[in-house]
């Protein structure tokens, strides 16, 4: 018996987030009996109900916080265009999945009398994929504030270096042991001192 | 001890009461920590609320009487045991679209009436319909503007289109010519006329004078649980409101609604939302009662604001008629729960006429409903 693909339609503005969605979900229907799965994306809200249509998927997949989803939804409840999908809640049968999705800033909207397993699985890829997400953020993050902090700790060392006219070894350790002494991070001492230094030292000849 | 309350909130003027009462201390007099969150959407909100990630929320009245019908989602048990503000909502048109309506009567910024008709004579002349936007299918703002628009012969379900714009993109969908106009809270349209992009064409409160425009929406499970909590929530935001209603605090109030945190609009507009002034195209009217918080026993929840919603859900097919759900709309504004915690609280208002002078009835609603020739039937509206 051949079955339809399933048709699914990622609306999002971050290119990044629904490039590594997209291809969870495209790893997850080639495993199993899933069956297999289409998944499109619509970046902008431009022109929104004519393309979702031409889609017409199974499954909406939205960030929470998009702030298109009261325009999203007042256009299911009066369209005749499109199928009508309605919020993933209104099955309360699985309310962990539910929970999950929200915790993880999921929403989506499912056409009427899709199997509860085939939701439930999508769901779960779409979960993971934006936790993912969520990771290389928090680590890209993380690696450009690093690289800030060491640009500013460098900024003060030379700072102390020219003030004793000691080594940079020398600077590096004053410095720590200061911020340890302070109960602080080096780079937050780092940062009071070079703003300290604008301050205090030879301005640019103005006065 | 203290303990905590947690709110979700669009940011929009009316969400005055809850930032009165924690920024202003009636909150913690009470012993609670109100923890406010902004929410960028009303679908945000409904779920965050519905799931129990907070415990109460700012709301459109008709978004927990939809929640507790089970209409256009899960259903979810509310209450409603307190009334944030009456009023607050305007219509705003198009400039050139005003320009227009003008031909037909140089006076239709006069009365909402003649704006009305004018606007119906612009809609016959035209080949392609306007769209005016409003905020969420269950709000005040969808209703407000639909029985306007029908009460001068346009059909909102077939002469025009109507689209669903979060606040706060009102306007710039407006000056991207996406929308005709819309009906929202303020400061959006005060922005709009302050930017010449539109004009006021009517308020709520020459619509339906004193109509419940926000509420707080409790889930019942919550009510039921933190009975304590709700009854000092409830006597805090009585004194907020009371404060807020106070046009000596309108200047601090909105200092604070203007932070970013909240609404990130300038000041001045947000005074000018709650002194009432309103610039009608180019005469500006102040209109004491455009919004209020506590006077007249605003915050005194009402069955028949509970079922006004049942009856524009029913007239606009989004619900099919009956007596059972109609009997749940009006039970759950619960003004037990607001006299339990504020004694004092006053009988409560005479119903006013709306501005075609037909009497909402909450005893009879199908009688109520006949007097309107336009209307969208529930088998209609959930044909495919």
């Amino acid at each position: 018996m051949s079955r339809r693909p399933l048709r699914i339609l990622i609306i999002d503005e971050n290119a990044v987030r629904a490039a590594i969605l997209e291809e969870g979900l495209r790893g997850a229907s080639t495993g199993g009996d899933n069956g297999t799965l289409e998944v499109q994306h619509i970046r902008d809200m431009a022109n929104v109900l004519p393309r979702i249509a031409a889609v017409d998927p199974d499954v909406i997949l939205i960030d929470l916080e998009n702030p298109s989803r009261d325009t999203l939804e007042q256009m299911f409840q009066v369209s005749r265009v499109a199928r009508r999908p309605i919020a993933m809640f209104v099955d309360k049968s699985d309310s962990a999945t539910v929970q999950a999705a929200i915790d993880a800033g999921v929403s989506a909207y499912v056409v009427d009398g899709l199997r509860k397993e085939r939701v439930k699985s999508i769901l779960d890829v779409t979960i993971s994929r934006f936790h993912a997400f969520d990771r290389l953020q928090s680590e890209l993050h993380q690696a450009k504030s690093a690289l800030e902090d060491r640009k500013i700790i460098d900024q003060a060392k030379a700072i102390v270096m020219k003030q004793r006219g000691c080594t940079e070894e020398t600077a590096y350790a004053l410095l720590r042991r200061t911020a340890m002494n302070q109960n602080r991070k080096i780079a937050d001492l780092a940062r009071s001192l070079v703003a300290a230094a604008a301050l205090l030292g030879p301005g640019d000849g103005d006065d | 001890m203290t303990e905590r309350v947690v709110a979700a909130f669009v940011p929009l003027v009316d969400c005055a009461v809850l930032v009165a009462a924690r920024e202003q201390g009636f909150a913690a007099a009470e012993g609670l920590e109100l923890t406010l969150v902004k929410e960028p959407s009303w679908a945000s909100l409904r779920d965050h609320l519905s799931l129990g990630h907070v415990d109460c929320a700012h709301a459109l009245a008709p978004l927990p009487v939809a929640l507790t019908l089970g209409v256009g989602h899960v259903r979810v048990d509310c209450v409603v045991p307190f009334v944030l503000n009456r009023g607050g909502n305007a219509i705003t048109l198009a400039a050139a679209l005003v320009a227009e309506m003008k031909t037909f009567d140089p006076d239709a910024l006069a009365t909402p009436e003649r704006a009305g008709a004018a606007l119906a004579a612009a809609v016959r002349r035209r080949e392609a319909p306007l769209t005016l936007g409003m905020v969420f299918p269950f709000s005040n703002h969808n209703f407000d503007l639909r029985y306007w628009l029908a009460a001068a012969g346009i059909h909102p379900d077939r002469d025009v289109r109507l689209v669903a714009i979060p606040p706060p993109l009102m306007v710039d969908n407006l000056r991207a010519g996406l929308v005709d106009g819309f009906c929202v809270g303020e400061p959006w349209n005060s922005r709009a006329v302050a930017e010449e992009l539109g004009s006021i064409v009517a308020t709520q409160s020459q619509l339906f004078p004193g109509a419940a425009e926000k509420v707080l929406a409790v889930r019942t499970e919550f009510a039921e649980a933190a009975a304590d909590r709700m009854t000092r929530l409830l006597r805090a935001l009585d004194r907020a409101a009371a404060w807020a209603d106070d046009a000596a605090h309108h200047a601090i109030l909105a200092e604070h609604l203007a932070r970013p945190d909240y609404l990130g609009v300038p000041r001045p507009l947000i005074e000018a939302a709650l002194s009432g002034r309103l610039r009608f195209g180019a005469s500006s009217r102040q209109d004491r009662d455009f919004m209020y918080f506590h006077r007249s026993a605003a915050n005194l929840p009402s069955a028949a604001d509970g079922v006004w919603s049942y009856a524009q859900m029913v007239r606009w097919g989004q619900l099919a008629p009956s007596p059972r759900q109609q009997r749940l709309a009006g039970a759950m504004f619960r003004s037990d729960l607001y006299r339990r915690s504020v004694p004092v609280a006053g009988p409560e208002p005479p119903p006013s006429l709306s501005f075609d002078r037909i009497a909402f009835s909450a005893t009879d609603v199908p009688a109520y409903l006949r007097r309107f020739s336009l209307q969208t039937p529930f088998t209609e509206f959930h044909a495919l």
